[in-house]
């Protein structure tokens, strides 16, 4: 109701003659509260949810459809050989606190990240930075130990976000940006408000507040939405309920994609699934449809690959491992496993593993392989399966953008050893022409998808459900990003 | 006599705590998951790993960890939380701004609703009274209280639109704002209680209504309501009153599917959190505050029959 009379005021001063109008509130649920508020020393999406592009922008920003654009950086130059990257800042941005944002900053925000004591969980990002260096107050000029044509691209993360030594000390509490939205109040456990930054350098946010409210249980989170306690739900945890909302008046329903490769990853390295012959008959075995309607109620696309079929290089290999279940067990037969075998699937929390494992145990059985199913937390999967690599099977969803460089790395827990791949790997790092990159990725794609290193099952969707009078959210979900900055109400 | 009893309930109450500190911390250092591993992500690289773990001092031994621990609480520090980042005493002392006066609500709900039930019920014994009292609270037991949690929201919330469907907005909102969001909340978790402790409170009435006291009571002279309030009462409130202390705990501690189902920051929500982030130090702290919590309140439970029972403070 106090919403409903903000609105109408706003609407009654504003001048401008189109729809939108500045002013009013928003109510955003989530279902992940932030740890702690520094995106740039934990992996937690929920903190990048909340500030990433509200609060804090990088030299480089993700848009909506995942393109990198300028950020605080307006433009840049790169020297011929692709290892010197110079970038111009933007003249007048202030972080909240009010000092000046300038090459120091950045200079500080990137050793910060590179240093020994460093905390970053995406460290990898700045490893090929040689030196960052301030030329004058407004750029900064970062010398990379090679050429990498990924560059711009790392420098969008949230965890790239650039932040100020004045302001570092409490960022994990008292988060200090340069963004459109200004942080100002946490209550933990309940909710995050930020307001309207007046100062911001760009296109001022039309909304005065926001406050993102943290509700984890599916039907907590229906409850909410359907008593219109909070005006957009991003990632909305039920659904199961979609219908729902779509035939009610009041909501819209948003589903977008995210850059969430859902895959069931094999241990590489353990028997018998070091045998690609195994592998590729797990691949064939699997219904990635029945999968898609059983454990995620028709959300999420076919891959055939390690790669988000959004992309421009996407290649489309799911006739690789085409649902064939009497291929599966002829392959088995082959490989000397006629009889079956059994194999440990352990499952992380996640709907997608919990529901997706129960399906795909059911369809391996259907050729003769045995599972046998864990539950898992969090943070023992990471302990266990992760890090100790003691597993068979197990279904994740790797929500990295262009993460197929995983697939470079023989002790990562899938240990997938392919000299070939790590070469295609090395020469994209320095490929900066489009085409050849483009090439180079088919050709990585390919690799894995006929090396049968996982079972590829689909793209992770997300679904947003919001009131039907909002304008403005993104629908997809290049990064674990809530960019609040163009959203208004429609009278 | 009152004050020795009490004093040897202290020093009971002191070699619990110490045992239950030591079998809280041994139980979570067996759980497997690191804390820094689950806070930076599977892009970790290890001596990122390495100066986290430095940071949050987990490259100690578990003894050492254990003494700083416990040694903290003694003065009032329980540290700082691994994820969060902030000192754990603040912290609980913000959930339970939530916690506390939700359990007591629920707790003045139950016993509110209990109590006259229960001895209404046992004063017409067999009547349409205790037959539709005993038939209600068999159903409040038999409910369980998350469902009913929903069936309110769906009601209350959605349809009627009398009360939100959950979250909580701080007492500097006002007395009012939180009441009424913690209303429904306290409903659902007093319901059962309530059943629970009419049930007991009638048996324990007709229990002491049929003894020989209220007979020879009955036969001086007194009255039947007479005879209950000076005699049965106070001889029926022992077993209500342990319930009642039990009960209390359990809402202190036992109501985290209800806080889930509203999304309340109460303690309970506080704890789910970080069992599933590893935040031991949390867990730890917590747990040790539930306990703690038990046994003041059984230590207060006791020398509430020793008030209304004097025969009780010479013995033990």
């Amino acid at each position: 109701m106090k919403r409903l009379t903000a609105c109408a005021l706003a609407g009654a001063m504003s001048v401008a003659g189109w729809a939108a109008q500045a002013g009013s509130d928003l109510v955003v649920g989530l279902q992940l509260e932030p740890p702690h508020l520094d995106p740039t020393s934990a992996a937690a999406g929920a903190i990048d949810q909340v500030l990433y592009a509200n609060v804090f922008e990088g030299l480089t920003r993700f848009g909506p459809d995942g393109t990198v654009h300028p950020g605080l950086a307006e433009s840049w130059e790169i020297s011929g050989d692709g290892t010197v990257y110079t970038f111009r800042l933007r003249p007048g941005v202030t972080f909240h606190d009010g000092t000046a944002l300038d090459a120091a900053d950045v200079v500080f925000t990137l050793d910060r990240a590179r240093d020994d004591m460093s905390q970053n969980a995406q460290k990898a990002l700045f490893e090929g930075i040689e030196t960052v260096e301030a030329l004058d107050d407004l750029t900064v000029r970062v010398t990379l130990r090679g050429p990498d044509g990924n560059f711009l691209f790392n420098m969008a993360w949230g965890d790239a976000v650039i932040v100020a030594p004045e302001s570092i000390g409490n960022i994990k509490q008292a988060p200090v940006g340069t963004g459109a939205f200004v942080f100002d109040d946490w209550v933990q456990g309940d909710r995050i408000t930020l307001t309207r930054n007046p100062e911001y350098w760009g296109t001022p946010a039309w909304l005065d507040r926001a406050t993102f409210r943290f509700i984890s249980d599916p039907t907590a989170a229906f409850a909410a939405v359907m008593a219109e306690d909070v005006d957009a739900f991003p990632g909305f945890p039920a659904p199961e309920n979609l219908p729902q909302f779509e035939a009610d008046p009041r909501f819209q329903v948003l589903v977008g994609t995210t850059e969430g490769e859902t895959i069931l990853s094999m241990n590489n390295a353990r028997p018998p699934l070091n045998d690609k012959m195994v592998r590729r008959a797990i691949a064939h075995a699997i219904d990635r449809r029945a999968v898609i309607e059983g454990a995620m109620f028709g959300l999420g696309t076919p891959i055939g690959t390690h790669f988000a079929p959004h992309h421009p290089d996407y290649v489309d290999l799911t006739h690789l491992s085409s649902y064939d279940p009497e291929l599966s067990r002829q392959l088995l037969d082959e490989a000397g496993y006629g009889d079956g075998f059994t194999v440990a699937l352990k499952l992380p929390p996640p709907s997608y593993a919990r529901r997706g494992g129960e399906i795909i145990a059911a369809q391996l059985r259907s050729v003769g392989i045995e599972t046998e199913i864990t539950n898992l937390e969090w943070a023992q999967w990471l302990e266990e399966v992760f890090r100790g690599k003691d597993y068979g099977l197990t279904i994740v969803s790797h929500t990295e953008p262009f993460d197929i460089g995983i697939y470079a790395r023989p002790d990562y827990y899938f240990q997938y050893d392919s000299a070939e791949f790590q070469t295609l790997h090395a020469a994209l790092a320095e490929q900066t022409n489009p085409k050849k990159r483009a090439r180079l990725l088919e050709r990585m794609q390919t690799r894995i998808a006929e090396d049968y290193v996982n079972g590829y099952l689909f793209q992770l969707a997300i679904p947003t459900v919001a009131n039907a009078r909002l304008r403005g959210l993104w629908v997809n979900a290049p990064t674990q990003a809530t960019d609040l900055t163009g959203v208004y109400w429609e009278e | 006599m009152m004050l020795r009893y009490a004093a040897r309930r202290a020093v009971s109450l002191v070699l619990s705590l110490l045992v239950a500190s030591l079998v809280i911390f041994l139980v979570l250092e067996i759980v497997p998951g690191d804390p820094a591993a689950y806070m930076l992500g599977v892009n970790a690289q290890p001596d990122t790993l390495a100066a986290l773990r430095a940071e949050l001092g987990l490259n100690q031994s578990a003894t050492a960890r254990y003494l700083d621990w416990a040694g903290g609480m003694l003065v009032g520090d329980f540290g700082i939380s691994y994820t969060y980042r902030t000192p754990v005493a603040e912290m609980i002392a913000d959930r339970l701004q939530v916690s506390l006066p939700l359990a007591l609500f629920a707790l003045a709900l139950s016993t509110g609703i209990a109590l006259p039930a229960g001895i209404w019920a046992a004063r017409r014994r067999g009547s349409a009274v205790d037959v539709g009292v005993m038939g209600l609270t068999q159903l409040g037991v038999a409910i369980p209280n998350f469902w009913f949690a929903m069936l309110m929201v769906l009601v209350f919330a959605i349809n009627l639109r009398w009360f939100g469907a959950g979250g909580f907005p701080g007492w500097e909102a006002g007395l009012w704002p939180g009441l009424k969001s913690l209303t429904l909340p306290a409903v659902a978790l007093a319901l059962p209680q309530a059943s629970i402790l009419a049930r007991v409170m009638r048996s324990a009435l007709l229990d002491t209504l049929s003894s020989d006291y209220i007979r020879t009571a009955r036969a001086k002279g007194l009255t039947r309501a007479q005879a209950l309030r000076r005699h049965a009462l106070r001889n029926a409130m022992i077993p209500v009153l342990t319930i009642i202390g039990l009960q209390f705990s359990f809402l202190l501690a036992g109501a985290i599917i209800i806080e889930n189902v509203f999304f309340l920051p109460g303690l309970g929500r506080l704890v789910f959190q970080a069992i599933s982030a590893r935040d031991l130090i949390v867990v730890e702290s917590v747990v040790m505050l539930l306990v703690f919590a038990v046994i003041v309140v059984n230590f207060a439970v006791d020398l509430a029959y020793a008030w209304i029972d004097p025969r009780l403070r010479g013995r033990r």
